[in-house]
């Protein structure tokens, strides 16, 4: 992170030792889409750039921009980054895809990744995770721990990335509880925490008793808490907004995969890629299970994580079935990254529709 | 301590006001940046120096001052009228889906008329959408603040449900955006280096338009005796009900004009993500504008500054995105302090300059 503070001593050490050092660092750019705040997506990726910051020392150079709207604005701000030099640029959400691939474009020389998109050019690769591997396991304790048999969830977008794990989580919820159900509210906004925890309200009105989400903050766990309910988290480790009611979170990692991009970029074997890791990487892995959550739940939950680890398990494996009772996946075979990626239904248990 | 009237605010300090707003700004923000731990001269330069730098800044700085100045340019003739229209948002956001929905249908037109047509469907749309209100306003009585907001979260919640459904890219893995607009679609840019497009121009033209109207037409005077009492004006023989309805359609085909200048210019295609504030913004710039055409070309610089600026110290000096939000606050309190301050007056307790009148001037506070 620079920090430019003023200082006539420090100035001129600086400007000693940036004469000593050999070579020009890498200057890392990372865009946000929310501000860093204490929890949530771009907490996480703040976290992971003060990871490889520390690492790579002073290989590198890191600076961010938080809260950048995604539309016209972050365009620029992409732009801005790329003129004022930045070698590597990290864009860490959806809505930025077509800004960061029009601005490649105008800066062939400079490298960009793009989180959780499909597009990809010369100078541009992406990366996510396979976050419905974490959101499957926390399913199975929302599963357990439900007494109504009623789960709620507060989706963003109705995107693929976020259907699949509404639906991991699901059928891990099916593992521990097979007459489980599941009600969905979308609020359109990825961060709005009034709008979350409003959504929650209305979820436990309907009866449901264990809440998760896939939005920034943590206003669901604190709905749960304040209603003395359970919800699970999302991205980071969220027990600090709910010690009674967070049971567990699925969480990201990025750092490996920063890592690995900012060394590809320094060695020069960088090339556009779509890298999408999950709990094998070290990509996803579950927060600590609350202590309410009987110990053979948390056997089994282990269990099916080394499985999915091993290769022995895939979330999305058959037999599943969708909401009209047909099979979409039959047993002994397992949806394929391309389905994924084009996830548009709901399994079996969910109730609602998807909007179209 | 109380407030009272003055009986003749000084013409001077009217046109001052927002100067010094502005200065007393950037000392509030100096001294806020020297208690975050950053030095305030570079800070400041970093705001609202080192954007515009450059021509690329400038030309980023007139990319974020296109939409706003259009929105502005329609509100400015409704507040004369005193006509409070706070549904420019809407205005743009309806007028943006509508535009859009014609600029999809016309990928594969060639021809000089294709974006005369989206121009006009988006001035259209944002006049159907500020006509909404005019109706409710002129046959039900119905405050169009009230009405002019309300229809904002509709025309939101319309253009969600336009890139969520029926105007969501077929090849786009089900995400909620639009198909990329082609070439001709996409109004002209000024040069291939930059992303202003030729609706600079057309936003420079409508206010050299306006400030003929204001100040050399029949209409124009029609609009400030509206704006001082719709009885006169009714006296007199206006229309005002009339001009109630010219003063919101035009300020919906402003508004119109300004989402194709976003969305066919920087954007280049429907996403859920497209209002950005502007027609909010566009308030403040009428404001600090003082109601007229040279103030709000300023002040739309100005308050495009405090966003590229805000962007700068972000990746300059790692500062909080809130910077943005309390600049722009910063300068609408100092400007409304300001204007309080010149049109009332604070008398102290036993305050030694004698009141004139006091019992027949107004008292506000007390």
């Amino acid at each position: 992170m620079r920090r430019i503070r003023f200082s006539p001593l420090l100035a001129i050490l600086a400007i000693l030792f940036s004469a000593s050092s050999s070579a020009d660092p890498l200057k890392v750019g990372f865009v946000y889409v929310s501000p860093v705040g204490d929890a949530g997506w771009t907490y996480m990726h703040e976290q992971a750039r003060q990871i490889v910051s520390e690492e790579f020392g002073d290989q590198i150079e890191t600076a961010f921009v938080e809260g950048v709207a995604e539309g016209a604005d972050s365009e620029r701000v992409i732009r801005k980054m790329a003129k004022s030099g930045y070698d590597l640029i990290f864009t860490t959400s959806f809505g930025y895809m077509n800004p960061t691939i029009k601005a490649a474009k105008r800066f062939p020389k400079v490298t960009f990744e793009h989180a959780t998109g499909y597009k990809m050019a010369k100078n541009v690769g992406n990366y996510m995770t396979r976050d419905h591997e974490a959101r499957y396991l926390a399913g199975m304790v929302a599963g357990a721990m439900s007494k109504t048999d009623v789960l709620g969830f507060v989706g963003a977008f109705p995107i693929p990335e976020v259907v699949r794990g509404i639906n991991a989580y699901m059928l891990g919820a099916q593992q521990t509880n097979p007459d489980i159900t599941m009600k969905v509210i979308w609020v359109n906004t990825w961060h709005d925490p009034a709008r979350e925890r409003e959504a929650a309200e209305s979820l436990m009105l309907q009866g449901a008793d264990v809440l998760a989400m896939h939005t920034d903050s943590p206003a669901i766990i604190q709905a749960a808490e304040a209603n003395g309910k359970y919800a699970t988290g999302f991205n980071s480790d969220m027990s600090v907004y709910g010690p009674n009611a967070h049971l567990t979170s699925a969480m990201q990692h990025w750092h490996n995969m920063y890592r690995d991009k900012i060394q590809a970029v320094l060695d020069g074997s960088w090339k556009p890629t779509s890298v999408w890791h999950g709990l094998k990487q070290g990509a996803n892995d579950i927060a600590p299970i609350h202590s309410d959550v009987p110990d053979e739940i948390v056997a089994l939950v282990e269990q099916h994580k080394s499985q999915i680890v091993a290769g022995d398990r895939n979330v999305f494996q058959g037999p599943i079935y969708n909401q009209l009772n047909s099979i979409m996946v039959p047993e002994g075979s397992q949806m394929s990254d391309a389905e994924l990626l084009k996830f548009n239904w709901y399994v079996q248990g969910i109730e609602g529709k998807i909007p179209q | 301590m109380r407030i009272e009237k003055r009986l003749q605010p000084s013409r001077t300090m009217v046109l001052m006001s927002p100067v010094l707003a502005l200065v007393l700004t950037l000392l509030t923000g100096a001294a806020l940046f020297k208690l975050l731990g950053h030095p305030a001269g570079l800070s400041l330069y970093n705001y609202f120096i080192n954007p515009i730098s450059d021509w690329y800044g400038v030309s980023e700085l007139l990319v974020k001052v296109t939409p706003l100045l259009l929105c502005a340019i329609g509100l400015m003739l409704c507040f004369k009228g005193k006509v409070w229209n706070i549904g420019a948002e809407g205005q743009f956001i309806f007028a943006a889906l509508i535009s859009g929905y014609v600029s999809l249908q016309l990928l594969q037109a060639e021809g000089f008329w294709v974006l005369p047509v989206i121009i006009l469907s988006g001035a259209l749309a944002g006049m159907a959408w500020a006509g909404v209100a005019a109706l409710l306003k002129t046959h039900f009585g119905a405050s169009e603040i009230l009405t002019t907001i309300m229809l904002n979260y509709i025309a939101l919640n319309l253009l969600l449900w336009g890139v969520h459904g029926p105007l969501k890219d077929p090849d786009g893995y089900n995400f909620p955006e639009s198909a990329l607009f082609t070439d001709q679609t996409l109004l002209p840019l000024l040069s291939e280096d930059y992303r202003v497009t030729v609706a600079i121009y057309i936003a420079l033209f409508m206010l050299a338009v306006v400030w003929f109207v204001l100040s050399k037409t029949l209409f124009g005077f029609q609009i400030r005796v509206l704006g001082e009492s719709a009885r006169a004006a009714n006296f007199v023989g206006y229309n005002s009900k009339l001009l109630i309805w010219m003063l919101l359609l035009f300020s919906g085909a402003m508004a119109g004009v300004a989402a194709v200048s976003e969305v066919n210019g920087p954007v280049g295609q429907l996403i859920p993500t497209l209002n950005l504030g502007y027609g909010y913004a566009a308030i403040i710039v009428v404001f600090m504008g003082r109601m007229h055409p040279v103030g709000i070309l300023i002040a739309s610089f100005l308050l495009g500054l405090t966003y590229v600026g805000g962007e700068m110290v972000q990746i300059e000096q790692g500062m909080p995105k809130s910077i943005v939000g309390l600049f722009q606050g910063m300068l609408l309190f100092f400007l409304l302090a300001c204007d309080l301050l010149i049109h009332y007056r604070l008398v102290l307790p036993n305050s030694a300059i004698p009141s004139f009148s006091s019992r027949r001037s107004k008292q506000v506070v007390s």
